[in-house]
């Protein structure tokens, strides 16, 4: 049965307006968007029924997650950390940054805490060189910027963002910062 | 005519059509360009960069556009900064192309050594080393040595199934993808596909099963590297030590050219076995695919419970003896039968056996049949494809119209030409009872219920629908008729209508136009073409014989009806390689050869003849099946020439007019095909074999008359009724059929599965995908497992042939869930 | 600064918001053009203008719109806002707090070209200014900016978003394309050129965030106005993304032709901690590295000056080096860059970018000889001009460069 169909069927429906209906399989990277928005990753038999709705086989929805990374096809933690330490950043302190915030959470870039929680990676540059050190967080599908960063403005966040996770009251919003003039 | 453009390919002046690409046309100036990710069978995608070339137009002037010429009045040539890739270039006139400067070759062994960085070159261990064409070039154009450390090589994994029937080296793959283009293109299945990007590419399946397509081994041809293997020959043996023998698929009736890898080894005792089977070239049948039953379902010969001696039964038991014993036992007996000698002549027998069944036939002056649940060889002898025929050349203006058939189960050849034909253009018409794959690319798709085939016939006839006008206007026109959901009677009455359409379309006679029967088996149309007849009674035929001869068929596993028949019968003699359900009711049993132990010839259902080649010595005692016929004629004083299959195909095209004036060494004559394979065009086709030993000849119509058919009338078929179950035999590519059950390969694929319903009918019964259904069908009561199809109509329950359950053609049903009574 | 055309919102609060853009004078070019102008006149308009695309190639942008066959339709615009070159943040400023002139924009050349449907490719970093462009959209649509019909006319317009998730190759205009159709964003053969077979096959243009956003300047004030900024064949303003060691790091709207030294020093506040600089970067990572010599520092910014160097202006993305940072570690990063994004669809690209990051890796960590360093270069020119697409070529630049100008920080790795 097709549950992520049932379950998101007028928002599919409009997904898949904006492309010419003999075209279906335009709609992929949306619909896998919106597949991550629950769990944070998307799982093997929600490929297949975006794979029918797309009339494409799983095959060539998972090349697609597989291309991409921001598409994740293995649970990570709740929130991922996307520290840039690319040229620019780098430029800045983004690695020493990285390397404070890292040592402080126990985890090596790439890894998870060990209350699952959180998920740090290092990612190339993300068009906010002028504000270096940065990092995006992904939740969900729901990514944002934050920006003139050090180990511990970030850690004064995600401690208030884990303990709201923690306590169930988990409401996304509260990370949202004013980082943008 | 094409238009012709000239060019110069390393200072040799070429002309080749317009629109060809510089690395083809390089090609057939001689001129070897080489390619990693180009295949001439699919678009070009330019990836690989390993056909660079240095190309050059004529100069033109910007304001004027006139050509610049140089001083000495010849046009200025114009060669761009960096090289171009030859497979993606057009030509176009004037042009100027170098592939053997210093700088192509320096390109040619930078993009090798770039290959290698990631390659584990492990030719030594690799199945491809000997065949390979990234060793090949390696050799011819690579650095000597890499620069890159070997321990800074990306390791990956070896050994990854995509499903059962093929492997992936990970370390190997150069991304070129060939297979993952050819699943998509070619295939028409997007089963695999790459995952990650940049270093990280890599191969993956999420199909149910893994790779699920019937077309996967033919990735292992075009892989130019070791990187996928079948998982029946990897690590089986190396390409210099195995031979190669020619031979014809018998899988089904497309007639797919094919070749032996042989080699002689210890742990078969010393014996010659056949290692794997490649596709031989033959452009105008399979090109250079095949699909995985013919590929992989080769296991009939070597397997367990082959018959190796003549089985003579005494009480209840058979006890080996001699073939001069056996013979003579025969003899006695089918002479004292007299004139009630029944001779069965099973769908796999070839031109030879066949014809001296119908010597000896005559020569006793007893009943001849052919074995088929399938009718209307006669309007596909009299209207059928002409020479000149070819699948690959259909497209814009033609039509095809597909009946009662599943081709990508029943021919899959067939299907894969279909396919492409309809994506060049050409108008392909689907009449069907349910869905089947070919549905997609069809231009048309005409739904019927069973039952009321005669219904959409007649109105196509008369023309009726865009289907029906598309039939009428086309330049050429096709028909395919097939058996599904039909027994003898209808096919027959369906064949008389196709012909009827195509002679009231005047759409026969010509290449390209004409009546192709998908058969069951490989060559009844040879029987169709020697005229064997089919009987409607067959059962009341054996039963009545007094000596009953048996060769390369099994009525009594076919049905109950026909076993009970066998059983009738007086004397019974078997030809077989295995102990069927007829040879256990038989007097006499005779080891026959398995088609890659003998010689002989086929007719495919485009009415190719095409001859087979001995692979492999034969098995214990066995003989084959013409030879065997020919002793037992010799016993009741008739002669035939049994030296060779050629001198019995001398003797058959004699006697046969549609067979008039041919001999072995015409069916064995190849031409050039386009594109060349062959081990040093390995860059191209891989491990595709060259065609050295025939493509085949095709028949003339016979009689050389334009005799249309009188109008037909189809027997009134069985419907959907409100009360019961209406059965239809359907046919599925893998099923237990005997040359399937021997290949633990593919038993997987088989599955469990006889029946299938829709999901509604399904629901309706309380009964889910796997569940076993109890049925009484002809008084029998069964147990079989079940499927669910949503293409298939409600009230029917689709009978796989071969699957256990003999239904000769569309029957009532009772079914139950188990345990509800 | 000279006038602000396209970071209007530093002069304007709230420009964001809808109703400030249509007091300030928005959409009324957008209305103007549907109602009085034929889609030629649009696109002569821009003709006139000199307007280059500012994505990086600098091709003319009303030239680019001519080359669509009017024979074949639909016709499709796709805006490129998967801005991903390391160094450039110029579209993402545009996007958050001018969104309405680049929509305004989007809209006049759709219609210059007669596209009923238009997306704007975002990247997957820019989902929540995807998200609040749904809005936007709507917004418009519901006010009657956007939609059938639009001011009584025949002409209909729609546009969509749709987010990218991850890859810096998809912003290469074909890339972007197969990105669109579901497909993994790898780049296609040329020819067909996008004009003539892009998005689902129909002719299509591709134009930049920032080239779009000039459009509402150019129709609503004229070519000749346009003019009046930057030089004869760099014409306009433009968006410079100053990043690295200055001390003021940010977007700057100057006029093309504007000096390095001018952007580094005037509007930059020099170099941090006012060391000496060493290397400019004008292209992001794709750059060639320029040695900072005063000469340098004179040439204009421009697309005819830059190339004089033996660099390109692409996105105008500069990245400024000071004395203190060595070479061969800054390439490193550079070719980590591209390793990553490679799309792994043609060999040299694929495993050169490999190569090179493991070579740079062992010369960085002291484990590398003089030899290494050669073999790096023979590497990068190995796979100069026979890769698929310009990222494989884009990330030799800083390698071939650096080693040439900057040897020493290479052998100072090697020695030690
Ligand atoms: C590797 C690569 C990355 C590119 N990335 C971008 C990009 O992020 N944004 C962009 O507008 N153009 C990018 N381009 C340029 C586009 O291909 C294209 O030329 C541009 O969008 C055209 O718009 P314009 O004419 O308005 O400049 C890139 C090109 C290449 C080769
Ligand atoms: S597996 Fe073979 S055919 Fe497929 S991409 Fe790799 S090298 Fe090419
Ligand atoms: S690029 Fe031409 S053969 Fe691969």
């Amino acid at each position: 049965m097709n549950t992520f169909k049932k379950i998101h069927a007028s928002e599919i429906e409009r997904l898949l307006a904006n492309y010419p209906p003999d075209r279906k399989q335009a709609a992929v990277m949306p619909l896998l968007h919106l597949a991550q928005q629950e769990a944070g990753y998307i799982t093997e038999p929600v490929m297949q029924e975006i794979a029918e709705i797309c009339e494409i086989s799983a095959t060539e929805v998972a090349s697609i997650v597989g291309y991409y990374t921001m598409f994740h096809d293995q649970p990570g933690g709740k929130i991922r950390l996307m520290v840039c330490t690319d040229v620019a950043c780098r430029l800045h302190g983004a690695r020493e940054y990285l390397s404070a915030l890292c040592n402080e959470l126990g985890v090596a870039p790439g890894g998870t805490s060990s209350d699952g929680l959180v998920t740090i990676e290092e990612v190339k540059c993300i068009a906010a060189c002028d504000h270096a050190p940065v990092f995006q967080s992904q939740i969900g599908d729901e990514v944002e910027y934050h920006e003139n960063q050090n180990p511990g403005r970030t850690l004064d966040w995600l401690r208030l963002m884990t303990a709201s996770m923690k306590t169930g009251q988990a409401s996304m919003n509260l990370g949202q910062e004013a980082d943008h003039e | 005519m094409e238009k012709l453009i000239s060019l110069k390919i390393d200072g040799r002046p070429v002309s080749v059509p317009a629109g060809m690409l510089v690395v083809d046309a390089a090609k057939r100036a001689g001129i070897t360009v080489p390619v990693f990710c180009y295949h001439p069978k699919m678009e070009p995608v330019g990836m690989c960069r390993m056909c660079l070339v240095d190309i050059g137009r004529p100069a033109v002037d910007r304001v004027t556009h006139e050509p610049i010429l140089n001083e000495d009045g010849t046009p200025k040539i114009a060669f761009g900064p960096k090289l171009e890739t030859a497979c993606t270039t057009p030509v176009s006139e004037g042009m100027v192309v170098w592939g053997a400067t210093e700088k192509v070759m320096a390109a040619r062994k930078d993009v090798i050594e770039f290959l290698l960085t990631s390659h584990p070159l492990d030719c030594p261990v690799c199945d491809k080393g000997g065949e390979c064409p990234l060793q090949n070039q390696t050799m011819a154009f690579g650095p000597g040595e890499s620069r890159f450390l070997f321990n800074e090589k990306n390791h990956l994994a070896k050994h990854v199934p995509l499903g059962e029937l093929i492997y992936l080296d990970r370390e190997r793959c150069i991304q070129c993808a060939r297979c993952v283009r050819f699943s998509d293109q070619v295939a028409g299945d997007p089963v695999i596909g790459f995952y990650q990007r940049g270093r990280q590419l890599e191969i993956v399946t999420h199909s149910d099963p893994g790779f699920d397509s019937v077309f996967s081994g033919n990735t292992t041809d075009i892989c130019p590297v070791g990187a996928l293997t079948t998982a029946d020959f990897r690590f089986g043996a190396r390409p210099w030590e195995m031979s190669k023998a020619s031979s014809i698929c018998t899988q089904c009736p497309v007639g797919c050219n094919i070749s032996y890898s042989v080699r002689r080894e210890a742990k078969s005792d010393g014996r010659c076995v056949v290692k794997r089977v490649l596709p031989r070239q033959n452009e105008a049948v399979n090109e250079i695919w095949l699909c995985d039953k013919g590929r992989f379902g080769y296991h009939f010969g070597e397997a367990e419970g082959r018959i190796q001696k003549p089985l003579v039964k005494q009480g209840n038991e058979f006890v080996e003896t001699s073939w001069k014993e056996a013979l003579q036992l025969v003899a006695e007996n089918f002479r004292a039968a007299g004139k009630k000698v029944t001779t069965l002549a099973g769908g796999r027998l070839s031109n030879e056996d066949l014809y001296f069944l119908k010597k000896f036939n005559q020569a006793v002056d007893g009943k001849l049949f052919a074995s088929s649940e399938m009718g209307g060889g006669e309007w596909t002898r009299r209207l059928g494809l002409t020479p000149g025929s070819d699948l690959g050349k259909v497209g814009k203006g033609a039509a095809v119209l597909v009946f009662a058939s599943d081709l990508h189960e029943e021919a899959p050849i067939w299907w894969l030409r279909l396919k492409q034909a309809a994506e060049r253009g050409l108008n392909l018409i689907v009449a069907g009872a349910r869905a089947t794959r070919l549905d997609k690319y069809a231009a048309h798709v005409l739904r019927y219920a069973y039952g009321e085939e005669e219904k959409v016939l007649k109105a196509l006839i008369a023309g009726q629908g865009e289907a029906g006008q598309a039939l009428q206007s086309a330049a050429d026109v096709i028909v395919f008729y097939g058996a599904d959901g039909l027994g003898l009677t209808q096919t027959e009455a369906a064949a008389s209508l196709c012909a009827e359409l195509l002679v009231k379309t005047n759409h026969f006679g010509r290449p390209n136009n004409g009546l192709v029967a998908v058969w069951p088996h490989a060559n009844d149309q040879g029987a169709a073409e020697l005229e064997v007849p089919v009987s409607a009674n067959l059962a009341e035929e054996l039963g009545a014989a007094v000596a009953l001869y048996i060769a390369g068929a099994d009525p009594a596993g076919d049905s109950p009806a026909l076993k009970e028949a066998v059983q009738r019968a007086g004397f019974v003699v078997v030809q077989e390689l295995y102990m069927t359900e007829s040879a256990r009711n038989a007097n006499v049993v005779l080891p026959v050869q398995a088609s890659m132990e003998r010689e002989g010839s086929l007719v495919s259902g485009e009415r190719r003849v095409q001859r087979f080649y001995r692979a492999v010595p034969p098995l214990g005692e066995s003989k084959a099946d013409y030879e065997i016929t020919a002793a037992i004629a010799a016993g009741m004083g008739t002669k035939l020439n049994a030296v060779s299959a050629e001198a019995a195909f001398a003797a058959l095209t004699q006697a046969e007019p549609a067979f008039s004036g041919l001999d072995y060494a015409q069916l064995g004559q190849t031409k050039a095909q386009w594109p060349l394979t062959g081990r040093e065009e390995a860059y191209f086709s891989g491990t595709v074999v060259e065609n050295k030993d025939g493509l085949g000849v095709t028949l003339s119509l016979q009689p050389n008359g334009k005799s249309a058919p009188a109008p037909a009338v189809m027997p009134a078929g069985l419907r959907v009724s409100k009360e019961g179950w209406l059965a239809v035999p359907v046919t599925r590519l893998y099923d237990q059929a005997v040359t399937l059950h021997s290949s633990e390969l593919l038993k997987g694929r088989i599955g469990e599965k006889a029946l299938s319903l829709h999901p509604d009918d399904a629901e309706k019964l309380g009964v889910a995908a796997g569940d076993n259904l109890s049925l009484i069908l002809d008084g029998q009561q069964l147990e079989a497992a079940v499927d669910l199809d949503a293409g298939q109509p409600r009230g029917v329950v689709l009978v796989r042939r071969s699957m256990g359950i003999a239904l000769a053609g569309p029957a009532e049903m009772i079914l139950h869930k188990i345990g509800n009574g | 600064m000279s006038e602000l055309y396209l970071l209007r919102h530093r002069e304007i609060q709230g420009l964001n918001q809808l109703k400030t853009y249509t007091a300030n004078g928005g959409f009324d070019t957008w209305k103007k053009v549907v109602s009085t102008l034929k889609p030629e006149e649009v696109t002569q308009v821009v003709k006139d203008s000199g307007l280059r695309g500012r994505g990086g190639a600098g091709f003319p942008t009303g030239v680019k719109w001519s080359f669509l066959p009017t024979n074949i339709w639909p016709h499709y615009v796709v805006a490129n806002a998967d801005e991903s070159e390391p160094g450039t943040f110029k579209d993402r400023e545009i996007l958050e707090s001018n969104p309405y002139q680049f929509i305004e924009g989007l809209m006049i050349a759709c219609y210059a070209v007669q596209a009923k449907d238009a997306y704007i490719y975002f990247r997957g970093e820019f989902a929540q200014i995807a998200h609040k462009f749904e809005e936007r959209l709507q917004e418009l649509t519901s006010k009657g900016l956007l939609g059938d019909k639009l001011f009584g006319s025949e002409y209909s317009l729609r546009i969509h978003p749709h987010l990218g998730a991850g890859a810096y190759i998809c912003g290469e205009e074909t890339a972007l394309l197969e990105s669109i159709e579901g497909k993994l964003g790898q780049p296609r053969l040329r020819p067909p050129f996008p004009a003539v077979v892009g998005l689902f096959d129909k002719p299509t243009v591709i134009n930049n965030v920032e080239t779009l956003t000039n459009l509402p300047i150019i129709l609503g004030k004229g070519a000749a106005h346009f003019r009046t900024q930057g030089t004869e064949k760099s014409p306009g303003t433009k968006i410079f993304c100053l990043s690295g060691r200055v001390k003021n790091p940010g977007n700057y709207e100057l006029p093309l032709g504007t000096t390095f030294r001018e952007l580094i020093y005037t509007h930059g506040g020099g170099i941090l901690n006012d060391r000496a600089i060493k290397v400019i970067m004008p292209a992001g990572a794709s750059s060639s590295l320029i040695p900072a010599t005063e000469a340098a520092l004179d040439t204009p910014m421009d697309y005819e000056s830059v190339p004089a160097l033996g660099a390109q202006l692409g996105s105008a993305s500069v990245i400024v080096l000071d004395e203190t940072v060595n070479i061969s570690d800054l390439v490193s990063s550079t070719v980590n860059f591209f390793e990553h994004e490679s799309c792994g669809k043609c060999t040299p690209c694929r495993e050169g970018t490999y190569w090179m990051a493991h070579i740079l890796e062992r010369i960085n960590s002291g484990k590398a000889s003089k030899a290494d360093i050669e073999l790096l270069k023979t590497v990068a020119s190995q796979m100069q001009n026979k890769c698929f697409c310009a990222l494989g070529e884009f990330s030799i630049s800083a390698v071939l460069t650096g080693i040439q100008h900057f040897r020493a920080d290479f052998d100072a790795r090697v020695e030690n």
